[in-house]
C-alpha cells in the first residue's frame, strides 16, 4: 500500500511539475480570493487583521475544489483512469497517493496565502507552531474528503458543478476549527488552540483518511 | 439472438405479481405488507388528529412562553426524525448496499426514500424553529449551534438528492450516493460538535437530558410523547410510500426498455427499416 502510494503521489507531483497548472492557475485564483475579501470587507486594518485567519481558510477550500478537480482531470483523457485500475495497485495506496500529492500542493498554497495574509491583511502570527499545525492537519482532512469526492464526481457529465455542492458542506468543520485555531494563534482570539480546535482538525483527517482507504476501492469500481 | 437476451429486463423484485390482483399494475411487496402501510397510514392520521387536538385545545398554554409553547408539540418530534431517524436509516441502508453479501435493489431504493423524506422533515425542522424563534430569540435566523449544522446537513441531503439525479448507470449511482450517505453520517457528529463549540445558546433538550427526567409534566409530557409517535408513524408511512413509488418508476423503465427492445426485434422480423431504404 505505502509503495503504491509513493508511485501514485510521485506520478501527481510530477504531472504538476511539468505542467505548473496548480501554481500557475490555483494559487494565483487563491490570492484573488484574498483581494476580493478585502473589498467585501473594507480596507479597515482592524477588520482585515480581525477577518485574516477566517479569509485564509475560505481561500484555501475554494483551492481545495480546483485542486481536486485538477487532480481527477489529469486521468480524464487517454483512458489513464482504466489504465490506474488495470495496474493493479491497491485502492488505498491510490487513495492515499493522490491525497497527499493533493496535500502538498495545498501546503505550498497556504505558504504563499500566509505570506499574503500577513503583507495585505497585516496579521501578525504570534505562535508559529499552532499555526503550522492547524494547517498541516486542516490541509490533511481537506486533501482526504476533497479525493473522496473527486473520486465519486470521476465520471459524470456534471462534477464541474456538482464537487463544491457536495464537498463544500462535509468540510465546513475545517474551516470552523481552522478559522478558531488561527484566530488564537494570531492573537485576535481568545481560548486555546489545541482543545479543541487542532484535536478537530486531526480527527476529522483521521476519519476521512480513514473512510477513503475503507471506500475508495467501491468507488474505483464504477464505471 | 440467445435467449438470454430477449429474457425481459424487468427487475423480478417487482414484476413477480404484475397482473396478480390489479390488472397490470404491479406491487413492490406482498398482500400483507400493503395492509400492514395501510394500517400505518391510519394510525399516523389518527395520532396527528390527536396531537394537534390535545396541543391546541386541552394543553394549558406556558407561563412564560405562554400559546408559543404549543410549538414543543410538533418542532422537536420534526426535528428527531429529520436528524436522528431518517439519517439513521438512510445511513444502515447505505451501508448494507456497500456490503457485497447484503447487496440487493432494496436498500438502495430504501436509503434514498428515506433521504427524501428526510430532507422534507430537515426542512421543516428549519421552518418551525425559525417560527419559534423569531418570536423567543427576537430574531429569525440566529447563528445557533443546532440551527447551523441542520442548515449544513439540509445542504448535504440536497447534494445526494443532486447526485441522485444525475444520469448514470444504476448500479453505479446506487454505489456513489451510498458513499455520500455513509461519508455525510459519519460527518454529522463532527459538524454538531464543532459549530456547538463555535456557537451555542439553544436551549437544552427538554426530555432526553442527562438524567432522564423529563422537566415538563401532566398533559404537556403525554401531548409531547405522542407528537414524537406521530411523526415517527407519518414517517414510516411515508417512507414506505416513496419506497413504492421508486420501485414502481424502475419497474416502467425497465418495462419501457423491454417494450423497446421488443419493437425492434418485431423491426428485424418483418424487414422493414424505420430509416427507410437509404441504403
Amino acid at each position: 500500500m505505502w509503495r503504491d502510494t509513493v508511485l501514485v503521489a510521485g506520478k501527481d507531483l510530477r504531472i504538476e511539475l511539468r505542467s505548473r497548472v496548480v501554481l500557475h492557475q490555483v494559487v494565483p485564483v487563491a490570492v484573488l480570493v484574498l483581494l476580493l475579501f478585502a473589498f467585501a470587507l473594507g480596507p479597515e486594518r482592524a477588520t482585515t487583521v480581525h477577518a485574516a485567519a477566517g479569509v485564509f481558510w475560505v481561500a484555501v477550500l475554494f483551492a481545495t475544489v480546483l485542486a481536486v478537480q485538477r487532480s481527477f482531470a489529469v486521468e480524464g483523457g487517454d483512458g489513464a483512469h482504466e489504465a490506474l485500475r488495470l495496474w493493479g495497485l491497491d485502492p488505498a495506496g491510490v487513495f492515499l497517493g493522490k491525497a497527499a500529492a493533493v496535500a502538498v500542493q495545498l501546503l505550498v498554497l497556504e505558504v504563499v496565502l500566509t505570506v499574503g495574509v500577513v503583507w495585505l491583511y497585516g496579521a501578525h502570527v504570534h505562535a508559529v507552531l499552532p499555526v503550522l499545525v492547524a494547517a498541516a492537519a486542516g490541509t490533511a482532512g481537506l486533501a482526504a474528503a476533497g479525493t473522496l469526492y473527486g473520486a465519486l464526481a470521476v465520471g459524470l457529465r456534471v462534477r464541474e458543478t456538482l464537487l463544491p455542492f457536495l464537498l463544500l458542506p462535509v468540510v465546513a468543520p475545517v474551516v470552523v476549527a481552522g478559522t478558531r485555531a488561527w484566530q488564537v494563534a494570531l492573537g485576535t482570539g481568545s481560548g486555546s488552540v489545541w482543545d479543541p480546535w487542532v484535536v478537530l482538525l486531526v480527527v476529522f483527517a483521521a476519519v476521512y483518511l480513514a473512510v477513503g482507504v475503507v471506500l475508495f476501492g467501491q468507488l474505483q469500481e464504477s464505471p | 439472438m440467445t435467449t438470454a437476451a430477449q429474457a425481459p429486463l424487468t427487475d423480478p423484485v417487482v414484476g413477480a405479481e404484475a397482473g396478480h390482483a390489479l390488472g397490470d399494475w404491479p406491487r413492490p411487496w406482498s398482500r400483507r405488507t400493503t395492509w400492514i402501510v395501510r394500517g400505518i397510514g391510519v394510525a399516523a392520521a389518527a395520532s396527528v388528529v390527536a396531537t394537534v387536538w390535545l396541543g391546541l385545545w386541552v394543553t394549558p398554554p406556558d407561563q412564560t412562553q405562554h400559546d408559543l409553547v404549543r410549538l414543543v408539540y410538533l418542532h422537536p418530534p420534526i426535528a428527531w426524525v429529520a436528524l436522528y431517524l431518517a439519517f439513521g436509516v438512510a445511513a444502515v441502508a447505505s451501508a448494507l448496499w456497500l456490503w457485497p453479501r447484503t447487496r440487493s435493489a432494496f436498500w438502495d431504493r430504501l436509503a434514498v426514500s428515506s433521504v427524501e423524506v428526510g430532507t422534507v422533515f430537515t426542512a421543516l425542522t428549519l421552518v418551525t424553529g425559525s417560527l419559534w424563534g423569531r418570536p423567543t430569540w427576537g430574531v429569525w435566523w440566529a447563528w445557533d449551534a443546532r440551527l447551523t449544522s441542520t442548515a449544513l446537513l439540509l445542504v448535504m441531503l440536497l447534494g445526494y438528492l443532486a447526485l441522485r439525479r444525475v444520469p448514470s448507470d444504476p448500479d453505479a449511482r446506487a454505489r456513489r450516493c451510498a458513499v455520500v450517505a455513509l461519508v455525510a453520517a459519519v460527518d454529522v457528529p463532527i459538524v454538531h460538535f464543532s459549530v456547538n463549540w463555535w456557537r451555542t445558546l439553544h436551549q437544552n433538550a427538554t426530555v432526553l437530558n442527562a438524567d432522564l427526567a423529563p422537566t415538563i409534566h401532566g398533559s404537556m409530557a403525554w401531548t409531547l410523547l405522542l407528537g414524537f409517535v406521530s411523526m415517527t408513524l407519518v414517517f414510516a408511512w411515508l417512507l414506505a410510500v416513496r419506497y413504492r413509488v421508486e420501485a414502481l418508476a424502475e419497474h416502467r423503465r425497465l418495462s419501457e426498455l423491454d417494450a423497446a427492445l421488443e419493437e425492434r426485434r418485431a423491426e428485424g422480423r418483418t424487414g422493414t427499416n424505420p430509416w427507410g431504404d437509404a441504403s
